[in-house]
């Protein structure tokens, strides 16, 4: 039987408690009022996303508690939950300001007519239309969410959710269609001129870039047409689904602009005339044009290719010499020329060098076609080779910036990976939320390694024999039924039983097998304040045991320690890398592992599960040292929320074919460590002793 | 000691010359080049992406030369002895069986030896040898070295493609041998093969090329390889028999070249916007 539904008081009584309204004076009497008129079911989603946004912002969440009940006359359910989480992101990413001005605006994109439209939200849709825009060829575009519909000639963007058609697939399509068309204006030419200087000359500017974009229309539609057929179908299904139409006299526009060689050109050129018709209404999928984005974009990347591609052409031309002359020194200019095939929808480069053709790498070919769709050709002077040192390195390649300089300055975020986090509150994550960076450990040569190994001397040769005995050698396999070799006692065996007319054992031969240990491990030892004094050599103690260890076993492994202070400042101390070996630099670093200050430990764990993604291993295992629960600075970290957002990670680790375990010398970790780790993936140490000489006995009969 | 084949257990190379031409179209000098090392008794190495007609070219000069062909797939359990031979049990006694590539040497033939990367590494031992102007096979459990004639052929072919450090052929083997580079052909020329092979439409035969290169642009940003000349063959052939050409397309290019879902949705609307 479904449960009865609320009441408007029941309601109210709710939303005072969520809102704080004794404190807020938020006016919630109204929105619960309509509320209440909503089937149970709705109310229930409603009030737990109320609730849930609550616990990020309180004034959010009664706005969202204002327009919920009308918004669920239009959409359907996971459309207004897509809205709820982008609300919490924006606020996330640009305060409170911003998240209310997006609620504003995101009305656009709804529908206006129909009831409960299902639309698409931009989170499902990305990772397919990304995929579908880097299929058609040209400059490999990004697909970002905004509050509009527009492209800058190097990211596409689109809106969080798309409802403007009544079902799902509809809006999917749509989403494509948009993707395509905006692919199509970077593609067939539309930046190509200045497109603000262009519209400048009209009474209104704002209304001219209007017409453009109808010219646009039909010109790239026209271009889709020939090129992508299938897609121009569905383009022209979509638009009259939408009711889209063209205004009053421009047809006669859309015949000039349907032939194959209309360029935007002819777009301008008929502009004044189209100024002078009505005004286009923009279709479901044309968005708007933005020449203020892409002159700024375009400006910031030009620079860049053009040194990139002169750059690379010089070493081409030196390659090539050395290849004719046998090394000697590039003589004389060299002379590239470079003729674009842009036939067909097919954009190909044929370049020569002093008249020899030459086959460019997917590099240049890649620069090439991005300064190809800025200009529509090449310019002679991209194809100059660049002298030595003409250029600092500076501007054509991608610096890592040290993180110390750049915390110092405004932008905490520059060169930073971003990771997530799991609100319990919210029951959602937290996007781009811990700013995480890799530092170097650095290396304190104070002999620590040969003082531990003489420390544990006797353990360190008892460990190396037990874990040397764990490798596996190749061994015979006896008895099977195929082999390289005859197995002759089973030959023997086997002609006796025939001889004594008992059936013959076909398992005759003996095959070599070959067993490989296929293991990556990565260690991820707390370097939080709290480790301070003994437990913190002990763990370097560990550490080294360990590793001496492990080079008898031949796992891949690799150590980074965690740290951090806020947010902001999540930071992850590289110690050994999978690739690097164990050296003496290796050793000093592990030397000089010093406390540092907090201890939040989602980010660590998911950019640890990213590395050992990457790695190819059979099985692979996140171990964590810690002394204590997670914790952060003055944050909301301490207590469940890092909790449950470790406990996320994990999960996401798992999911990525992570097995986690977790060595603790925490005593009251009992408490919460079955939780994050499952009954049996962790170790309480009861004394930070026992910590170096059990940790490598730990791995080993983990890894048995 | 006398050895007798095992008639069962051997290939029997006069089964293996090629009749009839296998349809091939060049693509450059690859035909003069693998004749003019064939003369010289030069192994031949073939690089390039799976699918781009490496094993047809080996078929159609095969048939060229006029000498068996015996291919071995090569799998990260294939050792020396598969190639050489072993002894098996028959009947209480042992025997001897050839194996492919000792066939091979023994009757003249052209072994070519697929993807010779994944074969465990002994096999070296044995194709080393071959590979340079000894031209000799070591059969160690026979004590023999047996000497290949003149009119026998290695060839080997291996996928460049693979990133994995473990997959990768050693400087000293890579060394002995003539080089040939294969990719996938331009444009025309693919649509040309499409057309020819699975007897579509040069129209059609187009629209595949271009779903190719929307693919092949897809290399490095979620497929490891692009859709190869052969889906486009199964596809067309799909076609040819009635299907639609999204679902043709859908079932014999974008679902061998990935499991991802979002990619398979993603080359279902690639496909759906070129047809």
């Amino acid at each position: 039987m479904p449960a009865a539904r609320l009441s408007a008081a029941a309601i109210e009584a709710l939303l005072d408690v969520w809102l704080e309204t004794e404190f807020t004076f938020h006016r919630v009497g109204a929105a619960a009022r309509m509320l209440a008129e909503l089937p149970r079911q709705d109310q229930d989603f409603v009030l737990d996303w109320i609730r849930r946004i609550a616990t990020t912002h309180i004034t959010l969440a009664f706005n969202f508690a204002k327009r919920a009940p009308d918004m669920l006359k239009r959409l359907d359910q996971r459309a207004i939950e897509a809205w709820a989480i982008e609300l919490c992101d924006t606020y996330d990413r640009a305060g409170m300001y911003a998240s209310l001005a997006m609620a504003e605006r995101a009305d656009r994109f709804m529908p206006t007519r129909q009831a409960h439209a299902a639309g698409v939200v931009f989170e499902d849709v990305a990772p397919i239309l990304s995929n579908f825009v880097h299929g058609l060829a040209g400059r490999r575009l990004k697909l970002e969410r905004g509050e509009a519909l527009f492209t800058d000639s190097e990211r596409l963007v689109m809106p969080a959710i798309l409802a403007v058609l009544p079902t799902a697939e509809e809006n999917f399509k749509l989403a494509k269609a948009a993707v395509a068309f905006l692919w199509a204006q970077t593609r067939f030419g539309t930046f190509l001129d200045d497109l603000t200087a262009a519209c400048a000359v009209f009474p209104q500017p704002e209304r001219a870039l209007k017409q453009l974009l109808g010219l646009e229309t039909l010109r790239l539609i026209a271009c889709l047409q020939r090129e992508l057929p299938g897609l121009a179908r569905e383009m022209a299904r979509l638009a009259t689904l939408a009711e889209d139409s063209l205004p009053e006299g421009w047809a006669v526009f859309s015949g000039r602009l349907a032939s194959a060689d209309a360029r935007l050109s002819d777009s301008l050129a008929l502009l004044p005339a189209a100024y002078e018709q009505a005004d286009f209404q923009p279709w479901c999928f044309s968005g708007e044009l933005r020449p203020a984005a892409v002159a700024e974009a375009m400006a910031a990347r030009q620079q860049q290719e053009k040194a990139r591609l002169r750059v690379k052409l010089a070493e081409l031309a030196q390659e090539s010499a050395q290849r004719r002359t046998g090394g000697a020194e590039p003589h004389g200019d060299k002379r590239f020329a470079v003729t674009p095939h842009d036939e067909a929808g097919r954009l190909d480069f044929e370049i020569t060098l002093d008249s020899a053709p030459i086959a460019p790498p997917d590099d240049v070919r890649q620069l090439l076609t991005s300064v190809y769709l800025d200009f529509g050709d090449i310019p002679p002077e991209y194809l100059v080779p660049a002298g030595d040192g003409e250029y600092d390195p500076s501007l054509y390649q991608e610096q890592a910036e040290d993180p110390d300089a750049v915390w110092q300055g405004a932008y905490h975020e520059k060169g930073a990976e971003l990771y997530p986090e799991w609100d319990m509150g919210r029951q959602h994550y937290r996007k781009n939320w811990c700013v995480m960076r890799e530092k170097p450990v650095a290396p304190v040569y104070d002999g620590f390694h040969r003082d531990t190994l003489a420390k544990y001397g006797g353990l360190v040769r008892r460990l190396r024999k037990a874990f040397e005995a764990m490798r596996d050698d190749d061994h015979l396999e006896k008895r099977q039924a195929h082999g390289d070799d005859v197995d002759i006692d089973a030959l023997v065996e086997a002609l006796a039983d025939a001889r004594a007319g008992r059936e013959m054992s076909d398992r005759l031969f003996v095959r070599r097998h070959r067993a490989e240990r296929n293991i990556a491990v990565a260690f991820m030892v707390d370097m939080s304040g709290s480790t301070r004094g003994w437990i913190n050599e002990a763990e370097r103690e560990a550490l080294i045991l360990l590793c001496e260890a492990l080079e008898r076993l031949g796992d891949r492994y690799a150590i980074y320690g965690f740290s951090g202070i806020t947010r902001k400042r999540c930071e992850l101390f590289r110690v050994k890398t999978f690739d690097e070996p164990y050296d003496d630099e290796v050793k000093a670093r592990i030397g000089g592992i010093r406390p540092q200050e907090y201890t939040r430990m989602g980010f660590a764990i998911r950019h640890l599960t990213r590395l050992l993604a990457a790695i190819e291993a059979r099985t692979k295992v996140l171990v964590t040292l810690s002394d204590g629960r997670p914790d952060d600075y003055f944050d909301a970290y301490r207590g469940p929320y890092g909790i449950e957002d470790t406990r996320m990670a994990l999960l996401e680790a798992r999911r990525a074919g992570v097995h986690p375990f977790c060595i603790t010398i925490d005593r009251e970790a009992r408490d919460y460590l079955p939780h994050l780790y499952g009954s049996a993936h962790y170790i309480i140490l009861d004394d930070v002793g026992q910590l170096p000489a059990r940790v490598a006995d730990i791995y080993r009969r983990l890894t048995l | 000691m006398e050895i007798k084949p095992l008639d069962a257990h051997s290939l029997i190379p006069e089964e293996h010359y090629i009749r009839q031409e296998p349809y091939y179209e060049p693509s450059g000098d690859e035909i003069a080049i693998f004749q003019a090392a064939y003369a010289n008794k030069l192994p031949v190495l073939l690089k390039g992406p799976t699918g781009c007609g490496k094993t047809r070219f080996m078929e159609h000069m095969a048939w060229r030369l006029k000498r068996p062909l015996i291919t071995v797939s090569c799998h990260d359990d294939l050792t020396a002895s598969d190639l050489v031979g072993r002894y098996l049990v028959k009947g209480g006694e042992t025997v001897w069986v050839d194996g492919p590539l000792t066939r091979a040497v023994r009757v003249g033939g052209i072994c070519y030896l697929d993807e010779i990367v994944e074969a465990r590494k002994d096999t070296m031992v044995v194709i080393h040898p071959l590979a340079d102007d000894r031209r000799t096979l070591p059969m160690e459990k026979l004590g023999q070295l047996l000497e290949a004639p003149d009119d026998f052929c290695l060839a080997i072919s291996y996928n460049p493609g693979y990133q994995s450090v473990l997959k990768d052929l050693k400087q000293s083997t890579r060394q002995r041998f003539v080089a040939l580079e294969f990719d996938y052909p331009a444009p025309e020329l693919e649509r040309k093969i499409v057309a020819n092979e699975a007897g579509i439409e040069t129209n059609l035969a187009d629209k595949l090329v271009k779903f190719a290169h929307m693919t092949r642009n897809l290399k490095g940003s979620g497929l490891d390889e692009g859709a190869s000349t052969r889906l486009l063959v199964h596809a067309g052939k799909l076609i040819a028999g009635g299907i639609e050409p999204v679902v043709a397309c859908q079932s014999a290019i974008a679902q061998a070249v990935t499991d991802d879902a979002d990619m398979l949705a993603a080359m279902r609307e690639l496909s759906a916007s070129v047809f």
